[in-house]
Formats: C-alpha cells, sequence, structure tokens
C-alpha cells in the first residue's frame, strides 16, 4: 500500500498572487513571510498522540493532493482542519481511516499511526480500522433503510446490542445526541432518504457514535444545519470530546473556534500551520494561515 | 402520383416552410422581440406543411382498397351482383387481379369494371396531389406573413411532440391488446370444443388421437397440466442454475474484479445468450443428457435419455447473461456514497453488498430474473431436443417431460385443418402461458415494491 515517491518536489509552493502582499507594511516583524510553505510552522507534533502522521502524501492518479503533511492528534481532542475549498482536507481525512482505499486511482504513501501501529500495514484490516476511527462524510448519505435501520447499521454489524431493547435504546439515544430525535420519533421507520438535507447530515452523524468508534473524523457536519441544530452539534462534540478523539473538517472559523483545542491549516494540498485554536485566531504565524482566517482570499 | 413521391413531396414542402419560416421569424426578430426561437417557428410551419398532409396520406393508404372496391362493385351490373357471395368475390377477385396484371380482357363487363376502377384511381391521386400541394403551400405563405410571429411557436412544436409520443406509446398498447384479443377469440372457439375445466385441470394430454373424427377416441384430450408441470419444471431447474450464478457473477464483476478483467469477462457471459438455441440443444441432447444418464446409472438411479434435468441445466446456462448482466448494470449503479456509507461504519464488503446494495439494485435485478424466467419459460428448441415430446405428469426430473411452448410448436407443424380442437388448442395454450407470465410479472412488481430501497 505504501509507496515512497522520489524527485518530487513537493515543498515548493508558488503563490504568484501572494507576492505583492509581501511588501505591504501592515505585517508584524516576526511573521513568516515567504509565499513557499517550506515546513509546517507550529506544533504538529505531540507527544503520546492518537493519531501519529508523518510525511504523507496523496495522490489521485498522477495529480497530487496531499504534500508532505506531518500532523499529529492528541488523545480526546478535538482539532479543526480548516482551508479553502480543494485544499485536500476531505483527501486527508479519508487518509485517516482508509477510505481512500476505494477510490481506485487514489495511492497513500508516508506514515500513519493509529495508537502506534501503522495503519496502512499489511497486517491492518481497514474494516476494523474504520470501526475504531468512525467518519460522517461531507455529503450526508443516509441509506436507501428507514431511520431506525440507518442508526441500528452500524450496531447489528457489530453485535453490539445483546436484544432489542438494547438495540432501540442505542438508536435512540444516538439520535437524541445528534438533536435528531424529537424530529422523527413519530416515523422512525420512514426511510432515511426522505429526510430534508440537514436531517440527513444530523441521522448520518448518529449513524457513526452509534458503533462508538474511538475516533470520529467529520467532514463539515455542520454544513446544512441551522444555528440550533449546529449549537446541538457543536454540544456534542464536547461531550464526545471525554472518550473520544474528533477530527473535523469545518469552513466556519467560529465553528473551528468553539469546538476545537487545536486547528490546522491547510493550503494547496500543503499542511501550512498547526496551533492552539485561540492562538491561531488570534496570532497566526504564517501570513498564508492570515489571510486566510482575515478572509483576504480563499 | 404514387404514394412515395407524394411524401418525397411533403418533405420538400415541409423543409422550404422550415426555412422560410426561420427566416422570417429572424428577419422579425431585428425588430421586436420575440416569444420563441427563429428555429421554432421554423419547426412549427414544417410541421404546418407537413403533418396534415402525411396524415391525409396514411388515411387514403387504410381506406383507399374500400374505396375503389366500392368503385368496381357500383359498376357491375345487377346480374352480376345478385350471384352468391362466392362467387361474386371471385369474379371481383379476378378483376383485380387483371387489373394488376394489366392485362387486356375480353368480358365488356370486367372492361367497364376495370374502366371505372382506372377513373376512380386516378382521380383520387389526383385529388390527393392538390391537397397535399395546397396543404403544403399554405404553410409557406402563413410563414411568410407577419401572422407568424405573434403565434406561440415553442408551446406548439412542443405539444406536436407530445401528442407524436403518445401516438407511439399507443401503438405499442394496441399492438399488445390486439394479439392478446386475437388469441383470446381463438382461444374462445377451442373452448367451445373443449371445456375450460377439463383443459385446465386435466392431467392427460393427448391431442393426437382427435386428428380424424371417425377415429377410436376421437374425443382427445386437453388436460393442460402435464405440459404447465413440465414448464415449470424445466424453467425452475434453469433458474436454480442461472440466478445464483448469474448473480454472484454480477457481484463479483461489479463489486470484486478489476476493470481490466471486467471489460473482458463481461462480454464474454454475454456471447451466451448469442449462441443460436439450435446449438444449446444439440449440446443438451449429445453432451449433457448422455452424461446425466451415465452419472444417474452409475449410482443406481433410472435416467431417460431425454429428460427434463438436461434441457434444464443446458436452459439455465442459456439465460445466465440476462440474470448477470442486468444486475452488473443495476449494481453499478448503486452510487459509490452508500458503499462509503456502510464500508466507513466498519462493515465487511460483503456485508455491504448484502445489506445496502442488493436492496438498493433489487428492482432491476428482479428484473433480469424476470426477463430470464420469460426466456425459460418461452424457450421451445432445448426442450423438444433434450427433454422429448411426451406429455407425461411428473415432477421427477430425471424423466422425459414436455413443455407448453413444445405442444404448440407439435400442434401447428403437420397439416391439420385449422379450426381443429387439435390447432385451436394452441391458441389456448398460448393464453394460458400469457397469462401465467403476466401474473408472474405482477408478482415480481409487488415483491419488488415491498422490498426496494430506493436511493436518490
Ligand atoms: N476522487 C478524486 N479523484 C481525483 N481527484 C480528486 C478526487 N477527490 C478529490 N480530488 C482532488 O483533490 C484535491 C483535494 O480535494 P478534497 O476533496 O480533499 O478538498 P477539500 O479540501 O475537502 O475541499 P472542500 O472544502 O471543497 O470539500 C482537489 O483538487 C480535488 O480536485
Ligand atoms: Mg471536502
Amino acid at each position: 500500500m505504501t509507496t515512497q515517491v522520489n524527485g518530487l518536489d513537493s515543498l515548493a509552493l508558488r503563490a504568484d498572487d501572494m507576492a505583492t502582499q509581501n511588501n505591504s507594511e501592515n505585517l508584524t516583524a516576526d511573521k513568516h513571510q515567504d509565499v513557499e510553505v517550506l515546513e509546517t510552522i507550529g506544533e504538529n507534533i505531540l507527544e503520546n498522540p492518537k493519531f501519529s502522521t508523518r510525511n504523507v502524501n496523496v495522490f489521485y492518479g498522477e495529480k497530487q493532493a496531499i504534500f508532505d503533511a506531518s500532523l499529529d492528534i492528541g488523545q480526546n481532542e478535538v482539532i479543526a482542519l480548516i482551508g479553502p475549498s480543494g485544499c485536500g482536507k476531505s483527501t486527508y481525512l479519508r487518509a485517516l481511516n482508509r477510505m481512500n482505499d476505494t477510490i481506485d486511482s487514489c495511492r497513500v504513501s508516508g506514515q500513519l499511526k493509529l495508537d502506534g501501529e501503522d495503519i496502512y500495514d499489511k497486517k491492518m484490516d481497514p474494516v476494523l480500522l474504520r470501526a475504531r476511527v468512525g467518519m460522517v462524510f461531507q455529503k450526508p448519505n443516509p441509506f436507501p433503510k428507514s431511520i431506525y435501520d440507518n442508526v441500528a447499521y452500524g450496531p447489528r454489524i457489530h453485535g453490539l446490542a445483546k436484544n432489542s431493547t438494547d438495540l432501540d435504546e442505542i438508536v435512540i439515544t444516538s439520535l437524541e445526541r445528534a438533536g435528531l430525535f424529537n424530529e422523527v420519533k413519530d416515523r422512525l421507520t420512514a426511510p432515511g432518504t426522505g429526510l430534508s438535507g440537514g436531517q440527513q447530515q444530523r441521522l448520518c452523524i448518529a449513524r457513526t457514535i452509534a458503533v462508538s468508534p474511538e475516533v470520529i473524523l467529520m467532514d463539515e457536519p455542520a454544513s446544512a444545519l441551522d444555528p440550533i441544530a449546529t449549537a446541538i452539534i457543536e454540544e456534542l462534540i464536547d461531550e464526545l470530546r471525554e472518550n473520544y478523539t474528533i477530527a473535523i473538517v469545518t469552513h466556519s472559523m467560529q465553528q473551528a473556534a468553539r469546538v476545537s483545542q487545536r486547528t490546522a491549516y491547510f493550503h494547496l494540498g500543503k499542511l501550512v500551520e498547526v496551533g492552539e485554536t485561540n492562538l491561531i485566531f488570534t496570532n497566526p504565524r504564517h501570513q498564508l494561515t492570515e489571510n486566510y482566517i482575515t478572509g483576504k482570499f480563499g | 402520383m404514387n404514394a412515395s413521391a407524394l411524401i418525397f413531396i411533403i418533405i420538400g414542402l415541409s423543409l422550404i416552410s422550415y426555412f422560410s419560416g426561420r427566416h422570417r421569424a429572424s428577419v422579425s426578430a431585428k425588430s421586436q422581440t420575440l416569444i420563441a426561437l427563429p428555429k421554432h417557428y421554423g419547426y412549427m410551419t414544417a410541421i404546418w406543411s407537413g403533418l396534415p398532409a402525411l396524415l391525409l396520406i396514411i388515411l387514403w393508404a387504410m381506406f383507399k382498397p374500400a374505396y375503389l372496391h366500392e368503385q368496381i362493385i357500383q359498376s357491375l351490373p345487377a346480374s352480376v351482383i345478385l350471384q352468391a357471395q362466392d362467387q361474386l368475390d371471385l369474379y371481383v377477385n379476378s378483376i383485380n387481379l387483371a387489373i394488376e396484371n394489366g392485362e387486356p380482357v375480353e368480358d365488356p363487363i370486367m372492361q367497364k369494371a376495370m374502366e371505372s376502377y382506372q377513373v376512380a384511381d386516378s382521380n383520387s391521386k389526383w385529388i390527393l396531389t392538390t391537397l397535399v400541394f395546397v396543404i403544403g403551400l399554405s404553410g409557406i405563405i402563413f410563414s411568410l406573413t407577419g401572422a407568424l410571429t405573434k403565434v406561440q411557436a415553442r408551446v406548439k412544436v412542443e405539444k406536436v411532440i407530445r401528442i407524436f409520443l403518445m401516438l407511439c406509446s399507443a401503438v405499442a398498447i394496441v399492438t399488445t391488446i390486439g394479439i392478446v384479443l386475437s388469441v383470446l377469440f381463438e382461444a374462445l372457439r377451442f373452448f367451445e370444443a373443449v371445456s375450460f375445466f377439463d383443459f385446465v385441470f386435466g392431467t392427460t394430454w393427448s391431442p393426437q388421437t382427435a386428428i380424424r373424427v371417425d377415429q377410436v377416441g376421437s374425443s382427445g384430450s386437453f388436460g393442460a397440466i402435464p405440459l404447465f408441470v413440465g414448464t415449470i419444471l424445466i424453467s425452475l431447474i434453469a433458474l436454480i442454475i442461472a440466478v445464483p450464478i448469474g448473480l454472484l457473477s454480477a457481484i463479483y464483476l461489479s463489486e470484486y474484479a478489476s476493470a481490466k478483467f471486467r471489460a473482458i469477462a463481461k462480454p464474454a457471459l454475454e456471447v451466451l445468450a448469442g449462441i443460436p438455441t439450435v446449438v444449446y440443444g444439440f449440446f443438451a441432447a449429445l453432451t449433457v443428457a448422455p452424461f446425466i444418464r451415465d452419472v444417474g446409472q452409475s449410482i443406481g438411479l433410472t435416467v431417460a435419455s431425454e429428460s427434463a434435468l438436461a434441457a434444464g441445466i443446458v436452459m439455465g446456462v442459456m439465460i445466465i447473461p440476462f440474470v448477470s448482466s442486468l444486475s452488473d448494470d443495476v449494481i453499478n449503479a448503486v452510487p459509490q456514497a452508500m458503499r462509503d456509507g456502510s464500508l466507513g461504519l466498519g462493515a465487511t464488503q460483503s456485508e455491504t453488498i448484502k445489506q445496502v446494495i442488493i436492496p438498493a439494485a433489487l428492482p432491476g435485478i428482479v428484473g433480469g430474473v424476470l426477463l430470464a424466467a420469460s426466456r425459460a419459460i418461452g424457450e421451445t428448441m432445448i426442450v423438444v431436443m433434450a427433454a422429448g415430446l411426451s406429455a407425461k405428469l411428473t415432477a421427477n426430473p430425471l424423466e422425459a417431460v414436455t413443455t407448453v411452448t413444445v405442444q404448440i410448436v407439435t400442434l401447428l407443424t403437420g397439416d391439420q385443418e385449422f379450426d381443429s380442437p387439435k390447432t385451436l388448442a394452441a391458441f389456448a395454450l398460448g393464453l394460458m402461458l400469457f397469462v401465467t407470465t403476466l401474473v408472474l410479472n405482477v408478482f415480481a412488481l409487488h415483491i419488488v415494491r415491498k422490498y426496494r430501497e430506493q436511493y436518490e
């Protein structure tokens, strides 16, 4: 699975449109002013991480989507992945539970470890990995089954419920925690595909937490939600943090600031800066990060 | 002018009116805003010039024979007309023949009839040609006037298209109804001779005894049960072979196989459907049937040299592609997001297939199975060659049986009168077969409705 690619000039990042901004006077002296991302700035390496990834490169056929990203994710941490559209957030996230395996053209290289085990090792079974590392996809993808069966799907497969009352309990608590139960309690047998976009998104969250994975990867879980539902999901994330590790992709800075302890900023496939969330948003160290969070581009 | 020349004229006139309509519209588009694009005005005027004229020709083609026949009859003197009906028919036929061949005739009555035929024929052609031109030119003239651009051309064209499509589907439906009705009426004639209950519930099939009225046992027995049991037996064996193999290979091809292997294997599998059934037939009779007999004998079973099992197995192989190809297509059509969702929850690939993909693809799979089943039920050649003709009522696949379609063939080959019960029995069998497949379809539709999991 792991292929090393040599002779790759992966660290050079041209951002010609940025060249003019280098000279603008409102830059602080200690800021990294180079437009080339030579290496990731900040605290991307942790002691005793849950997930440890080193020099991750991801290719779609000839096209490289992630360049040499090294990032650790700590135990019981919520890390936010931010960056402009198409910068590779989903790609990086999918590399963490080997969902990229399903894409024929996709290759991943580098070292990715969960609890010290290489997840791209031959001995690692992607099925077991995915049971430990759950994922909420960017596009809601409920099964064409009833709402109940959607949530019960994972627990049934993994034999998490001893009997049907147990299963009912799991389904109901999962739906409650995702903030969906009140809306669907009268129609648990109706098809999940008949829900609205935001409801489907919460159904998929409920489905994922129903199997209690150790790590939950969330790809823009609140993109279609109203402020109230968003608040419920953010509360859920806070609460899940006690027992789980969470990586969340989001386009909302406020959301990243509210739910995460650390934030990683990706730019054109490169991991530009990683740091404590409040520091990243108050005092970004890289020019590209500052441009992004102040809305100058992206 | 004859009909084909007229059709060319219509096409020409429509083309001219298309261009003139489009041109006129684009000219006025310079000075005012039109409600449709110039090409819509073109289409509309072309339809105006062409469609009514075309309908006229079709109508004329339908009523022409009757009209001309009437002309001939009217020209005949009373003495001829008062003949017996069949003699009159014969006489008119000979006139028609003479007209067709262009031979000169002696009989003055005939000559007169031919003359009036020809006058009527050429008059009607003139009228038709004139009408076609008038209609076509009226379209062109209309397209040149300013009134054109006030019409909702786009909406009108849309309406014509809708009606046209409706007519097309109506043709299919009317044809089906026509076939069913004609089979039904012939079958009813059969049921005048043989009681319906004897036919549907009778357990002996031996129509051969009814060839001649004076024969002993001339009543014949038309109990269809053995035929249907034979049909069901062979089809079941075929489906037992084809459904698992077809479905599983479709799953393998679409979910596990590499794109390269798939590109080779899928067409290769489809070749199976292209082999002529005669080839399957002699393969069944010469290879499979003896093989089954030998195997059966070696373990102490008595196997007929022609057996339902042999025919069923070979038929099963033949219909594998119907199941696999259709299933493969629908399985591929299940969105990748469904698979991702399931795999992302830690399901294995086979769990994903069983719980998500198959339910989502069910309608297509059932469709494929139905298609295969109707092929199996309708298959004749393999059965004739490998399962025999003897209408024995048995559920033992090792014995020779026969099927409905085989019996229909044997009933209609040879020289019998066309309204003997023996021949009419073919229609009754056909009707029963039709009803059976209809019931099968309705049943399958019901299953699909019940278990289908629809994705968007
Ligand atoms: N299946 C694929 N095949 C080929 N290229 C892909 C595929 N998926 C993603 N890419 C490419 O990889 C790059 C990163 O895509 P990715 O989906 O990770 O972006 P993203 O950061 O999640 O963007 P967004 O915020 O819009 O979701 C993009 O340039 C994209 O075109
Ligand atoms: Mg994405």
